[in-house]
């Protein structure tokens, strides 16, 4: 009985290191969006290279599709480009793109430069649509699903990885839906 | 007559000009108050209101924009809830998921004083529970023990 009385304060402590353990292997930065789950933030905007037309997410009603945010001043989005340009030439998603509160010419010359992975990319020049999807740190992708739900968020930038140990799958099980 | 005329104008103006500015103080201070209980998600340990990141001006014009519009505090809340979950809010909402924070602490704090209270207790309580054999004889082979311990304590160094 005595003895087992001294266990206590160990066995708090270990409770207590659990905790700490378990937050230790998380990022802070990553914010669980409400969204995943949730019908994605309809939008209809003017398309990157063609202003007199618009995309919207009506337009890509029954297809699995991938949104990405990215943008010419942000760094990371750098990091992730080749893997959506390797994506787009396997042609396994169409990725449209939203180009977050940058300049056209910018976004363009951007594009020209580094590939242009997108099926189309639509022009978010005042961020209003990156709020609607809760966008907080570009690069962010979405993925959204046949009906219009968004099924998965990646919070920075797209690793082969997450790609292929999550994004590719979902979107494999979503397009035989 | 005309000098009257414009100082009756005049004072008409100031007034008008006061209430306004009293009015754009009071939505002023409101949206303050409300921006600091806003977190800014690029730079999460600062507010809304404090933050210069980017997005906390977007979010700033927003929250303008939906309080002018004539939305409530709560209706503002539950709109940039629902885009970037409760991690906004810096006052987390009473949910299943939240119990152990928000009553963590106090259970915590509670059972340290249970355990207080005891040892206080036990302290207090006259020998009793503490040393059930104390006023009793000292048995035979412990007594023997200790003599023997006294009596050849080798020097400890």
């Amino acid at each position: 009985m005595k003895s087992l009385r001294l266990l206590v304060p160990l066995a708090v402590f270990l409770v207590i290191v659990a905790f700490l353990l378990a937050g230790l292997t998380r990022d802070p930065r990553e914010v669980p969006s409400p969204l995943v789950g949730a019908p994605a933030p309809a939008f209809s905007l003017v398309q990157l290279h063609d202003p007199a037309k618009r995309l919207g997410t009506a337009d890509m009603r029954g297809e699995v599709w991938l949104l990405n945010v990215w943008a010419s001043w942000c760094v990371s989005c750098r990091v992730e480009h080749p893997l959506l340009v390797q994506l787009a030439q396997a042609k396994v998603v169409p990725v449209v793109g939203l180009n977050y509160k940058d300049k056209n010419d910018e976004g363009k010359a951007w594009l020209a430069q580094h590939g242009n992975p997108y099926r189309v990319s639509v022009v978010d020049s005042d961020g209003r649509v990156g709020i609607d999807w809760g966008v907080y740190g570009v690069p962010e992708t979405f993925v959204v699903d046949k009906r219009g739900i968004v099924r998965y968020k990646q919070i920075g930038p797209l690793t082969v990885e997450a790609l292929e140990k999550k994004i590719l799958p979902l979107v494999r099980d979503l397009q035989k839906s | 007559m005309r000098l009257r005329g414009t100082l009756l104008l005049l004072v008409a103006a100031l007034i008008v000009a006061s209430a306004w500015a009293q009015g754009g103080a009071a939505f002023d201070a409101r949206l303050q108050a409300l921006e600091k209980e806003l977190r800014c998600l690029v730079c999460q340990n600062q507010t809304l209101a404090d933050s210069s990141a980017g997005l906390a001006e977007d979010l700033r014009r927003e929250v303008r924009t939906l309080a002018l519009s004539g939305k409530t505090d709560a209706e503002i809340k539950a709109f940039l809830v629902a885009r970037y979950g409760d991690f906004v809010l810096y006052e987390p909402p009473v949910k299943a998921t939240t119990w152990v924070l928000w009553f963590g602490p106090f259970a915590l704090l509670a059972g340290g004083a249970f355990v207080w209270a005891m040892i206080l207790r036990k302290r207090r309580s006259p020998a009793g529970s503490a040393a059930p054999a104390s006023d009793a004889e000292p048995r035979p082979d412990a007594m023997a023990r200790a003599r023997a311990l006294l009596d050849d304590t080798p020097a400890p160094n």
